[in-house]
């Protein structure tokens, strides 16, 4: 684990560093371009702090071991990219269904299926979101620097501990192997899941305002039933009534939708008065910002819009900047999140600026931007 | 040792039966629960993972120990899980046929190869009853099932031999007739730092007893006769298949944590 300083680094490191300072405790993983750094990573170092590190037979067990191990009170992740995202689904919609913290750090690159390994892109936004079968609401975080790769991994994690939910660092080729300056401080701040109270038998259910219940582990004497069956309160499998359908699926969902104003997090700069904004996120919201720079600086009235939180995704705000001026979408798939963008903002004031394989050049966006003004 | 009453009130949660009359999964959790009791372990220290099907409701939510009831054919892998994050912790997977052997069956290998301290119960009753009785890879040439109407075009698979040949620790069979000789079986994979893994042959009278007219009575009568201890015979061996000595997964990693300087606590 890296001390306090700045430094040289790869995405995917800083993304492994993030997690040695979240307090990662299980790390379970399969091979996989563009991912296979954090892995390769910390096999090496998680021992040295006393986390666990196995490499499992595919990323259906990999996702599945990171969901037991939680439940022994660690703090667990794995990394992948679209191919293994897509086997984990079965197992994150388990994680949500049982509310066991977990962090699934997704590398994106260019699909669908093998697609190209080493590209980039931004085709999983929907995937993350809607991948598992049933109702539910997840948490992703889309960073597009370095930097955010540590910190936003520490974040995920903290949200994952905070919710008792799968959290999905919805990353890309681009932002995982990019190398530039990471600055790790002493202070990161560190969340842990929220223990039984003495007493407190209902593990599964709560009146608390959060909808967050309390999460003992095995080898506790609590003789626990966990279930990916609809369950009560107390853990036991109820496969036909009404209530215990509605009571514990709105409230999964709940969970996340009325947490929105400590979950949501975003960058904007000139969003309120400009009469074209630019929405974008990952690794092309860094040309997309250096083109909306370069329109200021030629004199023409462009604003700048990124959700660091894509799910659950800033709607309203998305909805009042829609309302307002212009919005020109830019990002690294033809469908990634695009339909979000689509239901927020009225489709006469909607451009597209689409791309596939390789982020584009800031002067490509930049006249991109000019003809929609 | 405690009365019948008295294991089930320790052991078994009141729960409504889901079982058929003459299922063999009552007599399994019997077992199970009979050798936790004879064993030093306190039931606090079992994890009981399962995944789905007929088989994966024997210890969820029946047996009252912590359960961790999983997503199809996963058992193992989650179960891996919760044995490297807390060594202390006893688990014990119990898995159908066709969750272990047909689409748990790469996690099976795996577990087997890693020979990681679990022990996993496969609960072979020859097909999918929980669906109605499909055919499984464990259905025997020619039988027919639910979906093999004109007799099964494939052949069974022999996962104790699969999963010996895969490096597990301990390997057994044994069917729901030998209800003595399971327990001890049962005590022995507590007592093995490894993968143990015992097939338990167990009557399903709903789906197999209706293809073959027989009760559930008539199909301990049958595992009776068509099973032997001598492995020289041409009926079915029950008994431990193999037993050997080689390295523990978690004790390996929990060694190279320290080696590293790590606290695995």
């Amino acid at each position: 684990m890296k001390e306090k300083g700045e430094y040289f680094m790869e995405g995917n490191i800083a993304c492994a560093e993030g997690a040695l300072k979240a307090g990662c405790g299980f790390y379970a993983g399969y091979p996989i371009t563009p991912a296979s750094e954090v892995m390769n990573h910390l096999s090496e170092e998680l021992p040295k702090v006393g986390g666990r590190f196995i490499q499992m037979e595919d990323e259906l067990g990999s996702m599945a071991s990171i969901v037991g191990a939680s439940w022994t009170g660690l703090k667990s992740m794995t990394a992948t990219s679209g191919p293994g995202f897509s086997l984990m689904q079965e197992n994150l919609g388990y994680a949500v269904m049982t509310e066991t913290p977990c962090v699934v750090v997704n590398v994106q690159r260019a699909g669908p299926s093998t697609g190209q390994a080493t590209k980039p892109g931004t085709g999983d936004v929907m995937q993350a979101r809607f991948g598992s079968q049933g109702d539910y609401e997840l948490i992703a975080l889309s960073p597009n620097s370095v930097q955010e790769m540590f910190d936003f991994t520490v974040r995920a994690f903290n949200l994952a501990e905070r919710y008792r939910t799968p959290v999905v660092l919805l990353a890309d080729a681009g932002v995982g192997h990019m190398r530039e300056k990471v600055k790790i401080r002493e202070d990161v701040k560190t969340v842990k899941r929220r223990r039984p109270e003495e007493g407190e038998r209902e593990f599964f259910d709560t009146d608390r305002e959060d909808h967050v219940p309390p999460m003992p582990n095995f080898g506790e004497g609590e003789e626990l039933l966990v279930t990916g069956s609809t369950h009560l309160g107390d853990g036991t499998r109820d496969t036909s009534s009404f209530e215990a359908q509605d009571n514990l699926v709105r409230r999964l969902v709940d969970k996340i939708e009325d947490n929105r104003e400590d979950i949501e997090d975003w960058e904007e700069h000139h969003a309120e008065d400009s009469d074209l904004v630019v929405v974008s996120y990952g690794s092309m919201s860094r040309p997309a910002r250096g083109a909306v720079r370069k329109a200021r600086k030629e004199g023409h009235n462009v604003g700048f819009f990124r959700p660091k939180v894509i799910w659950p995704s800033p709607e309203k705000r998305l909805k009042k900047i829609g309302e307002n001026s212009k919005v020109l979408l830019a990002e690294l798939s033809l469908r990634g999140y695009r339909m979000e963008v689509e239901r927020s903002v009225p489709s006469e004031n909607l451009h597209i600026f689409d791309r596939l394989n390789s982020l584009p050049t800031v002067d490509k966006i930049y006249d991109n931007i000019k003809e929609v003004l | 040792m405690l009365k019948a009453k008295d294991i089930k009130e320790k052991y078994v949660r009141s729960h409504p039966s889901p079982f058929c009359p003459g299922c063999g999964g009552g007599m399994v959790l019997n077992s199970l629960s009979r050798a936790v009791e004879k064993s030093k372990l306190s039931k606090d220290e079992i994890v009981a993972v399962s995944g789905i099907g007929c088989a994966a409701w024997i210890p969820s939510p029946h047996w009252r120990v912590d359960t961790l009831h999983t997503t199809h054919g996963r058992a193992i892998a989650f179960a891996t899980g919760v044995k490297l994050g807390n060594q202390d912790l006893e688990v014990m997977v119990v898995s159908g046929d066709g969750d272990c052997a047909g689409i748990g069956g790469n996690h099976l290998l795996h577990g087997a190869r890693n020979n990681v301290d679990m022990n996993v119960f496969m609960i072979n009753n020859g097909l999918y009853a929980m669906t109605g009785g499909q055919v499984a890879p464990t259905t025997e040439h020619d039988e027919e099932t639910l979906t093999t109407p004109y007799g099964n075009p494939s052949s069974s698979f022999e996962a104790a031999e699969v999963v010996k040949a895969a490096g597990a620790g301990h390997v057994a069979r044994w069917t729901t007739y030998h209800m003595n000789e399971l327990i001890e079986e049962v005590e022995k994979a507590i007592e093995t730092d490894g993968f143990s893994f015992i097939e338990i042959l167990t009557q399903c009278p709903t789906r197999t007893g209706k293809k073959k007219n027989m009760s559930g009575l008539e199909m301990l009568e049958w595992y009776k006769e068509n099973t032997s201890k001598d492995q020289d015979t041409e009926k079915i061996y029950v008994g431990t298949l193999s037993k050997v000595d080689k390295p523990e997964l978690t004790e390996q990693i929990y060694r190279q944590i320290k080696e590293a300087g790590g606290d695995p606590k």
